[in-house]
């Protein structure tokens, strides 16, 4: 299956092979042709209206303002939307260095995005520090603290490198099976449930830093 | 300068000097605060502008390099205070002479331990309330188990503390509120578009009204000064490029003249003036950047994409010869890293060409508006004399009447060679502060015009040796980058990797004065003279 996005033929694309093996393993059951169809149709107007949240921490933010001027003009793909709440984006680009005191705060941000939603880890410093790595306060990448769907490469990545990283994702959300599958809904028993877990795993961790204060 | 050192020596018979690039001064904790209360208030001292405080760890003793200047007479003076309690260092604040000595002590707090008294805020600054450990001291544990990611929220500081000197020397500390069970505190930040990055207010209002600013900082805290402390001088240079990514190449350019200076290193002309233009190059990028976000923040969305249209040239004539649009890596130890693309001036002959044009349509389309006016004129004034206790720099300092641009107070390059003006503006309000960079723009250009022609033949890059060592010794160094004075110390002992390498930001100075300009003021007026005070938080942050 030749997965394409904003109309860039399929051979151009870096990593074929990676969207192939997503496919195969989405499809390893085979798919419903009316549930197919429309996942298609919901799939196709979703991957052309991507809202991105913006959130930029350093000198990645300043070529994703670039991203929306005039020269690389990405409201040619529908992207130009950028949101200042996360409830209404569809995805973050995290652009930027993540540091210790930053990473509770883009954790709450990720929970706060609606459902389906994405990350892109923009530059260096998102992926992995970047030169900061050796740093006593920067994350070593955004991966640790929130799940990532795109890496873009670059100190900074240059504005077509943010177009292509955005490409993939729209890659991603073609394939993507929306019923049954990125739309899910949770219950809300099933909610409360994890919301309690992860509190009791926010106690013990206390509980066990101030016994070794101890 | 022998001036100076006689009057502190007539008054200070415990004052002991040392002689360097700026007279040095060492005075013991208990009798610092007088003498600062001197430097002050003395008229034939008088220095009225605290330049910067650096922390230090001397491994056996802890303490604070002051740099003075007098706006009036010109002089300078640095003055050193150590304590050898590592336990519990003590030294006395001057926070109440200098404002701008309120940030710069808590961040020495934060990175060294060291508790300023009647200090009123002692909070850490960057750090998290519950960081373990201070970073910069020379002993610091920075493994991960220590200092683990935590993904919890911090608990939220309402009372504060402040160690209180009594009459009879005994040092108490002592609870402060920030913030009272009855104010209703609106946060700002750190994630929110107009803020220009992760930067925190919480605010106090009254209906529309700001009754306090608490200022949170260190949401994009990258420990640069620590990490220069483990490289090479060659290897520290690419940091300046991503503290303030809007002044990449001034930056750069003052790290390499304080190691140039210790090296006693002579660059060749080309290169001087080579680095001279790419500076104002990049001062014209910054500040267009600047309208852009700025009439963006105020809701003239459309001004964005035309000073962007123009930003984009200039980006492209860096990409020529730099390779990259943003985080150049151009200047070097010595002079510039790679000869100027074949293109270089023409480009810039025809970016000089668009801009006077360029200019008068922004003119048309935003500095005329009346409703621009109406929320610049009057808003977020400050007067000379709050700007330079502050350390507020750059155009915001000559916006307030502050004549305080680097490249005429003390000419590095070639600056006292070329025929430029320095824009000072009295009002002091935000409508000032946005013209002095429209001015801006065009002297740079005017600094353009008289260097494209002239760039003479020669080397680039004077020869320096593969491992740099610089000698035992401390160095100091501004530049004017687009937001004010950048400021590198260096300190070194002898080794190929610094002591101490401190960045003086001037950004850190304009979030500091916010709270002062934006106090009394509505909450829509907050997001005007955060707009003009243009910080980039990176370089608040470092």
């Amino acid at each position: 299956m030749e997965v394409t996005a904003q109309g860039m033929p399929y051979a151009d694309f870096k990593d074929n092979e990676y969207i192939e093996s997503l496919v195969s393993e989405l499809r390893a059951n085979g798919t419903n042709v009316v549930v197919g169809s429309l996942d298609k149709l919901i799939n196709w107007g979703r991957s052309n209206s991507i809202w991105p949240l913006t959130f930029a921490t350093s000198c990645c933010g300043i070529e994703f303002i670039a991203l929306g001027a005039a020269r690389f003009d990405m409201a040619r793909f529908g992207w130009e939307v950028a949101r200042a709440s996360p409830r209404q984006a569809d995805f973050m680009m995290v652009a930027g260095t993540i540091v210790h005191r930053m990473a509770p705060v883009v954790r709450r941000l990720y929970d706060q995005l609606a459902e389906p939603k994405y990350v892109i880890a923009c530059g260096g410093c998102a992926i992995s520090g970047g030169p900061f790595k050796n740093s006593y306060h920067v994350v070593k990448g955004v991966g640790d603290v929130i799940p990532v769907d795109v890496y873009v490469p670059g100190c900074p990545p240059r504005p077509e490198a943010m177009i292509y990283g955005i490409m993939q994702l729209s890659r991603k959300i073609k394939v993507e099976k929306f019923f049954g599958g990125v739309n899910r809904q949770q219950k809300r028993s099933e909610f409360l449930a994890a919301r309690d877990a992860a509190a009791a795993l926010v106690k013990e961790g206390v509980e066990q830093e101030e016994g070794m204060s101890k | 300068m022998a001036n100076v050192q006689e009057h502190i020596a007539r008054l200070f018979p415990e004052a002991t000097f040392e002689e360097g690039e700026w007279l040095l001064v060492n005075i013991p904790d208990a009798k610092w605060h007088s003498l600062a209360k001197t430097l002050k208030e003395d008229p034939e001292l008088d220095f009225d502008y605290l330049v910067a405080l650096v922390g230090m760890d001397w491994t056996e003793t802890l303490g604070v390099m002051y740099y003075f200047t007098s706006t009036h007479l010109g002089h300078h003076v640095s003055v050193r205070v150590a304590t050898d309690n590592r336990e519990k260092p003590m030294l006395h604040s001057i926070s109440d002479l200098w404002h701008v000595a309120n940030l710069y002590e808590r961040e020495v707090y934060d990175y060294f331990g060291i508790i300023f008294i009647n200090h009123p805020d002692m909070r850490r600054l960057f750090l998290r309330n519950d960081w373990v450990g201070y970073p910069l001291r020379k002993d610091y544990d920075d493994s991960p188990e220590v200092n683990p990611v935590r993904l919890d929220h911090e608990a939220v500081d309402d009372v504060t503390y402040t160690y209180v000197e009594k009459p009879d020397g005994s040092v108490v500390k002592e609870k402060r509120t920030v913030f009272a069970p009855e104010d209703f505190v609106v946060n700002i930040g750190p994630q929110h578009p107009a803020t220009h990055g992760v930067l925190r207010f919480r605010t106090a209002v009254d209906g529309e009204t700001i009754k306090k600013i608490d200022l949170y900082l260190g949401y994009i805290h990258r420990g640069i000064e620590k990490l220069c402390e483990g490289l090479g001088y060659m290897q520290t240079l690419h940091f300046t490029d991503r503290l303030d990514y809007l002044s990449a190449q001034q930056n750069r350019h003052c790290l390499c003249l304080c190691i140039e200076k210790a090296m006693g290193l002579e660059v060749p002309r080309r290169a001087e003036v080579i680095r001279v233009m790419m500076d104002e190059l990049m001062r014209i990028s910054s500040h267009l950047l600047f309208m852009g976000t700025f009439c963006m923040d105020l809701g003239a969305t459309t001004m964005l994409f035309y000073t962007l249209r123009e930003r984009e040239r200039i980006l492209d004539i860096f990409e020529k010869t730099c390779g990259a649009r943003m985080t150049f890596n151009y200047h070097c130890i010595g002079g510039v890293l790679e000869d100027l693309d074949k293109d270089f001036v023409a480009d810039v002959k025809a970016l000089l060409e668009v801009m006077p044009k360029a200019i008068k349509e922004y003119d048309t389309i935003f500095t005329g508006n009346v409703i621009a006016h109406n929320r610049m004129d009057g808003v977020g004034v400050l007067s000379k004399e709050d700007v330079i206790s502050y350390g507020a720099t750059g155009p915001v300092g000559r916006a307030s009447g502050w004549a305080c641009d680097v490249r005429k107070t003390a000419p590095y390059g070639i600056y006292s060679e070329l025929d430029f003006d320095e824009i000072t503006l009295p009002e002091g309000d935000s409508m000032a502060r946005y013209l002095v960079r429209v001015e801006e723009i065009k002297q740079s250009c005017r600094i353009l015009e008289q260097l494209v022609d002239n760039i003479p033949e020669g080397d680039i890059c004077a020869k320096v040796p593969k491992v740099i060592k610089l000698p035992e010794g401390h160095w100091f160094q501004q530049v004017e980058a687009s937001r004010g004075a950048f400021g590198v110390y260096i300190e070194s002992h002898g080794d190929q990797k610094p002591w101490r390498v401190k960045f003086n930001s001037p950004c850190m100075n304009l979030a500091g004065i916010v709270p002062h300009a934006a106090e009394g003021g509505k909450i829509a007026d907050l997001i005007t003279i955060g707009g003009t005070f243009d910080y980039v938080v990176p370089d608040i942050d470092r």
